[in-house]
């Protein structure tokens, strides 16, 4: 239009920093900082804002969001606190083996899918394990504009709380844990009766938290739109397919360990996205032809959409079969 | 660069005008000799050197008159500038994106000094030298949405983003093309967006609003509007339509050089980092006709837009019924020449207009050759 066009980059725009510290939190859990080697400031950010981390593994690009686990209004870190995942492709565990203080990397500007509805009158945070992060950032925005919340915690035992020392020392009557081995749980039937009108619910954590979360409030007859959830859906491995990109015209193969999106990425072709995560849409792909059978696994698509066989999510979604993309 | 700020009116005797400079950099809209409504997006990081796509937020020589025209407009009816009271935190994201922007982009008119949660703004041309609390409303005259953009030229939209949908939940609208923020505070995106016409059909809201929503902090977007003014007046609003709406009938073909003004709305869309909300800055450029055709392509092509552009958009943008007399004025500056590709008014390569062939292409205003 006014303009000679400029080809809109895929992805969030990047920043690069340097790893500024390595905290061990417990025998999983660890806290990466980063400053920016300009010496500027970090932009500033919204609770529950996530950033997308570059990690250069060899001959492959790794691209995985984490929540940003800082104060938001803290210009001078950013910070995100990652869980060591033995079974996963891999990114926790570079993470965790292969990076060390004073090494380069690029992140990207934060980007929100699970921001605070400002209109609540009161912000109920159900946190299950590592779901604590995008509420450690939210916790410190409230404080910071003297919001009402209240913090419900579940971990697996005492040594894996992470966190938990902190927030119960800075705010003792907002934060209840509780522990699973001593076969505590949130009641959450009770929690969510007990609320007064305009509470939102927020819940990261595992899926089936998450699913009784949303079931309990729809239950005790909380507006859908009060009830927000998210979940990082990490790309699972599993068996190699090959795609055809037709706008490309490239054949790719899809290896057992990475994503349809990775392996597009990997072909040299600029695909969209942003969240990586299967939450976002910006990925989501036409489908030309398809011989096999989907492994839909994102949060974007209906299931009508599913189902119909003309769309998929290339972060997150699989194929069994051979399949032809608009890409 | 020092900008000679204008002594002009959008009003009563509508001193408004366009210096040469003015006229070059005005944003024409047409990238080619006809228009349909696409989600014409593009990011918004620069454009070439004094173009007003250069900076963040373009400040020119109408800054000054712009602004006392939004305070007269404010005092008749204090509810052009609304923020729900969720908004607040989205009005400082906003005062801290042009405050910073506009002090490192136009460095000898705006300064902004911070120490901490101590800011310090100094507006030179509006002779401001404010020191306040940043995130502290009670240390500012008005809340910070209305101080900034009482400063600010264009209009603002601030929409919160929720569920999916992004809602009208806040905006300072002066400069509007008949539109109001009252009767759309609190609405969402296909509410506010229903009386369009052709556009739902296309599916163009339905992308707009997917394309919007991922509009990601670090990373703006912008795309131009356009519709037709009599008069340059700045406030189109519905409020006021019983004091503008009936200049439409003021147009004759004598005046209508001068009077008939293409309105160009520069829409840019920015992620706030605090609040996770989105502004959507809509400025308006106004240009008289008499000055466009100043730019030969500019003056052959507005008459082939015009000519071709389907009744139901005429008809939506207000200027059916004038059509054929600005559609006769404009066609004494269509030679029939081919016009460069691109909206730039190229007046350094594209042909002086013809006098001998024009009109030949356009066999209804064959009378005008004579009168020209």
């Amino acid at each position: 239009m006014n303009t000679p066009p400029q080809k809109s980059r895929p992805g969030a725009e990047q920043i690069p920093v340097v790893v500024s510290a390595i905290v061990p939190l417990n025998d999983l859990v660890t806290r990466f900082e980063f400053c920016r080697p300009d010496g500027q400031e970090f932009p500033p950010f919204s609770g529950g804002a996530h950033t997308v981390v570059e990690m250069r593994d060899h001959d492959r690009t790794r691209l995985n969001p984490y929540s940003l686990t800082s104060d938001p209004s803290d210009s001078s870190i950013y910070a995100i606190s990652v869980r060591r995942d033995e079974q996963g492709r891999g990114g926790s565990l570079f993470m965790h083996r292969s990076v060390s203080v004073g090494d380069a990397m690029n992140i990207t500007y934060p980007v929100n899918l699970f921001s605070l509805d400002l209109r609540a009158k009161k912000h109920l945070f159900l946190a299950g394990g590592i779901g604590i992060t995008p509420f450690m950032s939210m916790i410190a925005q409230l404080e910071r504009m003297t919001g009402n919340w209240e913090l419900h915690y579940s971990v697996r035992n005492e040594a894996l709380g992470t966190y938990v020392d902190q927030l119960r020392y800075k705010y003792p009557n907002k934060v209840h844990v509780y522990y699973s081995d001593q076969n505590q749980r949130i009641g959450l039937e009770q929690l969510l009766d007990g609320q007064s009108l305009g509470t939102h619910v927020y819940v990261c954590g595992p899926t089936g938290m998450i699913d009784q979360v949303h079931g309990a409030a729809a239950a005790a007859g909380w507006p859908e739109e009060h009830t927000h959830s998210e979940e990082f859906l990490a790309p699972q491995p599993g068996k190699p397919f090959e795609v055809r990109l037709c706008k490309s015209e490239l054949t790719i193969q899809v290896g057992e360990n990475e994503s349809l999106l990775e392996a597009i990425e990997r072909s040299g072709v600029d695909a969209p996205y942003l969240c990586r995560g299967g939450a976002c849409g910006q990925c989501e792909t036409d489908v030309i032809r398809a011989d096999g059978e989907f492994v839909h696994r994102d949060h974007w698509l209906d299931d009508e959409q599913h189902s119909s066989g003309q769309k998929i999510m290339p972060c997150v979604s699989r194929f069994l079969g051979t399949l032809e993309l608009d890409r | 660069m020092t900008i000679q700020f204008n002594e002009e009116t959008f009003r009563d005797d509508y001193s408004f005008h366009n210096s040469a400079r003015a006229i070059k950099r005005f944003p024409f809209p047409f990238h080619e000799d006809s228009y349909m409504y696409s989600v014409n997006m593009e990011q918004h990081r620069g454009g070439p050197e004094g173009s007003v796509y250069e900076n963040r937020f373009d400040v020119d020589e109408h800054y000054l008159a712009e602004m006392r025209d939004r305070a007269m407009v404010l005092a008749d009816d204090p509810l052009r500038c609304q923020s729900l009271p969720h908004m607040t935190l989205a009005g400082w994201d906003l005062l801290e994106v042009i405050m910073v922007s506009k002090s490192e982009d136009y460095p000898d008119l705006f300064e902004l000094h911070r120490d901490g949660d101590r800011w310090r703004w100094i507006n030179k041309p509006m002779g401001i030298d404010d020191t306040f609390t940043f995130l502290d409303e009670t240390t500012l005259p008005y809340g910070p949405m209305e101080y900034i953009t009482r400063q600010a030229q264009g209009d603002f939209c601030i929409l919160d983003q929720r569920d999916e949908m992004l809602w009208m939940d806040a905006g300072m609208i002066t400069t509007q093309a008949d539109w109001s923020l009252d009767f759309d505070i609190g609405m969402n995106f296909f509410e506010w967006h229903a009386p369009v016409p052709l556009a739902h059909e296309l599916g163009i809201f339905t992308r707009a609003l997917k394309f919007l929503l991922n509009i990601p902090q670090g990373a703006p977007a912008r795309r131009l509007n356009w519709t037709m003014t009599v008069n340059p007046l700045l406030d189109t609003s519905p409020e006021n339509y019983h004091k503008w709406g009936i200049q439409k009938t003021s147009l004759t073909p004598e005046n209508v050089g001068s009077k008939q003004h293409l309105r160009v709305e520069l829409q840019t869309f920015f992620r706030l980092p605090r609040s996770n909300a989105l502004v959507f800055p809509i400025r308006c450029y106004l240009i008289a006709f008499q000055d466009l055709v100043s730019m030969p392509k500019w003056g052959r092509r507005m008459h082939r837009v015009l000519r071709e552009l389907p009744d139901e958009l005429a008809t939506y943008k207000g200027f059916i019924d004038n059509r054929p007399m600005m559609l006769d004025y404009l066609s004494k500056f269509d030679d029939g020449q081919p016009t460069s590709p691109g909206v730039w008014p190229d007046p350094e390569t594209e042909p002086p207009l013809n006098t001998e062939i024009r009109n030949h292409t356009d066999g209804n205003s064959v009378d005008h050759n004579r009168s020209a």
